[in-house]
């Protein structure tokens, strides 16, 4: 009979910190070996020179001066997203429905451009949007919240079905307001411009410096509010355990209303931005899949608003590189893409394992 | 529980939210869009009637007229989507054809992404720049007022006759001859079926599954259940919408509540496989739309018919080359090879239907024949005499154009996107 104990080939166990150099060379080794195997994936099977692929990749974001601030216009209404779904994420508040705050923001930001264009002065009329997109935003995720503090929901399910209830408003509202019937609402007050929030007719990229301006400054009062303010201590301490929270004297439920009426709201903010100062229309898909994408780029960044600036950068760079790439190349189209990007951010969010966790091996056993 | 959002925290958070609810509640109640266009004479003298159908000789394009010449296509969706890989197979065709280098950007959503790539075409030294899907529409005005210099070309788009611009131009096919001439071969099935004794002639229902209630989608099943009544004169037909461009899991549902009512063959106007696997599955006959689909569906295709978009791209690319005008709104029709049908599967047509179809086109080719021939439909039960189609597209949704000429509908003549949009006797829209 064996009556050895069978150790395992390895074990994993957790790291103490590292030293901050120690983890960024695994996170560097992780996109060396990231962009090998691409090359590799891509020589194999499209037989593109991976050279030529990187070099598109890269004039995906900085080819021209347009291609930069299309960059950075891309990279603002993500990061303003990431910003909104962080605050509940550190609650440990699953908000995954970034996606229909943003469009129910979007609603009424258009809602107002269509019924009040041209009847109130501009001043007012931005106001109301800048208004109404934040409230639709923060009551579409104080819903669940209020659901969640009152009778224990489950998060995650509710705020992702309040997702499909906004994209059905949304395709209701653009069928009210396109009477032709082919649910396509168009540039709203083309003529006028009434509602269009300013810079609009700036020459080039340039017509998206508010967008950026009002995100960088979203992103240094989101960082105070987690780190300095009484409301982002309160919330990590719910975040980290419910009962010490309550134990201290915090008021859970009434933390995670407040904190879900912020995180919708901003994402109102995102639909504000995209409708009233980007795309000056409506539809069920300009969201865009951001408020999906948000999760990772704010889990990526471990909830910091500053390292979110450089994940979402990541991210927007990824995906206008895949634009490129499959207009580049006749071989290569998007859904190769999709595979290059999809191998760059395994190998990104694996690294982050190898940081946190040590991989220790079988010693060599003496009686063997 | 208790509740616990006190009265200060809500002010706190709501202070500035007050104002908004009610505009959230106008919202609720107000849906009129005010339209902002200039209003009676002057908006007037901007519209321009100029469709034509000429057609293009490639071979009189010199190698030094294309030379430094670029091309750019905007797409909606990639080569999954059947109406999209029918745009995308003509564009790579009608440049090669001059042999011209073309730059494709596929998946380009319906907002500043389209005039951001537009942007970017221009950058990247396109002359001429095509988008396929009706939302582009105005952020491919928007790309054409900022660069003059470059031509813009919109297919399915309505506003090119009425926005005064020299470099923006519309385009679509009669594609409504096509759906007629696929109602030919409908029609030829419900008369061997009921020949066949597998139906009587009261049981000739057809089914079809529309995207939207819109003109586009109207005029295509009102030409194809024409088609069918033509050949099969107890034909009737019910109609479903998915208010979508593309959703197989509600295209399939569709057609599948149409043959439990009883449709006996079906047809679709939205772009995925949906509505031809669920017949393939319930083993009843489907006439396809932007391409053959006998692959997928051998025992239930019939036929399918299409635009072919390769005309069209060769007239507004050979035209830029040779610095000549392009007109505002350009139609294709069976003549200039823009509207096609597919082959017909011979496992499941009637027999003698390519024999009937020759002849119909024949008749329609030579004017014998009309479509929209106000004697052969009635609404409400009486002959339509006049007719206002919505033909410039204000935001008003009032039509304004008088579209009953010589005892017939004019379709796609005052602009290439079709305007037909009356609900005639006959069809029955189930969902409404």
């Amino acid at each position: 009979m064996n009556t050895r104990t069978h150790t395992p080939l390895f074990h994993i166990s957790k790291r103490g910190q590292l030293p901050w150099y120690r983890a960024w060379l695994i996170r560097g080794i992780a996109l060396a070996v990231a962009l090998l195997l691409c090359a590799l994936v891509t020589t194999v099977f499209t037989g593109v020179n991976p050279l030529g692929v990187f070099a598109a990749i890269i004039r995906g974001s900085f080819g021209t001066a347009r291609k930069f601030w299309v960059l950075l216009q891309e990279m603002s209404i993500l990061l303003c997203v990431a910003l909104a779904v962080t605050p509940a994420f550190m609650m440990r508040f699953w908000n995954v429905g970034g996606e229909g705050q943003i469009l129910m923001g979007g609603l009424a930001t258009a809602a107002c451009m269509i019924v009040f264009g041209d009847k109130v002065p501009n001043g007012l009329l931005i106001l109301t949007m800048v208004v109404a997109s934040i409230a639709a935003g923060a009551i579409w995720g104080a819903i669940p919240a209020v659901f969640k503090a009152k009778w224990n929901t489950n998060e995650t399910l509710f705020t992702l079905m309040m997702n499909y209830v906004a994209t059905q408003l949304v395709a209701y509202y653009c069928n009210v307001w396109d009477k032709k019937g082919s649910g396509i609402v168009g540039i709203i007050n083309p003529n006028t411009h009434s509602g269009w929030m300013p810079g609009w007719n700036s020459p080039g990229g340039q017509k998206y410096l508010l967008n950026i301006v009002v995100v960088a400054l979203l992103t240094v009062g989101v960082y105070i509010y987690l780190r300095y303010s009484k409301h982002g201590y309160e919330l990590t301490v719910v975040g980290e355990s419910e009962r010490t929270a309550r134990y201290v004297g915090i008021k859970v439920e009434r933390v995670v209303i407040r904190t879900m009426l912020l995180s919708g709201g901003l994402c109102g903010l995102a639909g504000l931005l995209l409708v009233g100062s980007t795309s000056h229309t409506v539809s069920t898909t300009i969201a865009g899949g951001r408020g999906f994408t948000a999760v990772m780029v704010s889990w990526l960044a471990k909830f910091n608003p500053v390292m979110m600036v450089l994940t979402t950068f990541l991210i927007v760079f990824l995906q206008r590189g895949a634009g490129e790439l499959s207009s580049s190349f006749a071989q290569i189209n998007d859904s190769f893409s999709d595979i290059l990007t999809g191998i760059i951010l395994f190998f990104i969010i694996g690294s982050e394992f190898f940081i946190t966790y040590k991989i220790n091996f079988r010693k060599a056993e003496k009686e063997a | 529980m208790k509740n616990t959002l006190t009265r200060r925290d809500f002010m706190k958070v709501f202070g500035l939210g007050t104002a908004s609810v009610a505009a959230m509640l106008a919202l609720a109640s107000c849906g009129k869009k005010e339209e902002t266009a200039p209003e009676g004479e002057d908006r007037d003298a901007k519209v321009v009637f100029d469709n034509d159908s000429t057609p293009f000789d490639v071979s009189s394009v010199t190698a030094d007229e294309v030379k430094d010449f670029k091309v750019g296509f905007i797409f909606l969706h990639d080569e999954n989507s059947t109406y999209d890989k029918n745009f995308l197979n003509a564009a790579v065709e009608a440049c090669n054809s001059f042999g011209v280098p073309y730059v494709l950007k596929t998946n380009i959503p319906e907002g500043q992404e389209c005039y951001d790539t537009a942007a970017e075409l221009v950058d990247d030294g396109c002359n001429i720049i095509f988008a396929d899907s009706f939302g582009h529409e105005d952020f491919m005005i928007q790309a054409a007022r900022e660069f003059p210099e470059v031509e813009f070309c919109h297919a399915t788009g309505t506003k090119a006759h009425t926005e005064g611009l020299e470099n923006y131009h519309n385009a679509f096919a009669e594609i409504y001859e096509g759906r007629f001439l696929a109602g030919i071969v409908a029609g030829m099935k419900l008369n061997e079926m009921i020949d066949s004794g597998k139906i009587t002639a009261d049981e000739a229902k057809i089914g079809y599954v529309g995207a939207y209630p819109y003109a586009e989608v109207k005029s295509g099943y009102t030409s194809f259940f024409l088609g069918a009544r033509y050949i099969c004169p107890s034909a009737t037909m019910e109609v479903t919408f998915t208010n979508s461009w593309y959703d197989e899991a509600l295209e399939k549902e569709g057609a599948n509540k149409l043959i439990n009512r009883g449709c006996v063959l079906i047809s679709q106007h939205a772009d995925s496989m949906g509505a031809p696997t669920a017949c393939e599955e319930a083993g009843v006959p489907d006439v396809s739309y932007n391409g053959s689909t006998i692959d997928a569906c051998p025992n239930t295709f019939l036929v399918s018919s299409r635009i072919d978009w390769v005309p069209y791209m060769q007239v507004m690319i050979g035209r830029t080359a040779k610095k000549q005008k392009i007109n505002a709104d350009w139609t294709g029709t069976l003549a200039t090879g823009s509207v096609a049908l597919t082959d017909l599967n011979p496992n499941t047509v009637a027999a003698g239907t390519q024999e009937k179809l020759d002849e119909v086109k024949a008749m329609l080719n030579d004017g014998s024949l009309k479509v929209f021939d106000t004697a052969t439909f009635t609404v409400n039960g009486e002959t339509l005499e006049t007719y206002l189609a919505d033909i410039n597209d204000w935001g008003d949704f009032t039509g304004e154009t008088e579209s009953i000429k010589d005892g017939a509908f004019v379709e796609s003549f005052f602009r290439s996107a079709p305007s037909f949009d009356i609900d005639i006797d006959g069809i029955t829209n189930i969902d409404a």
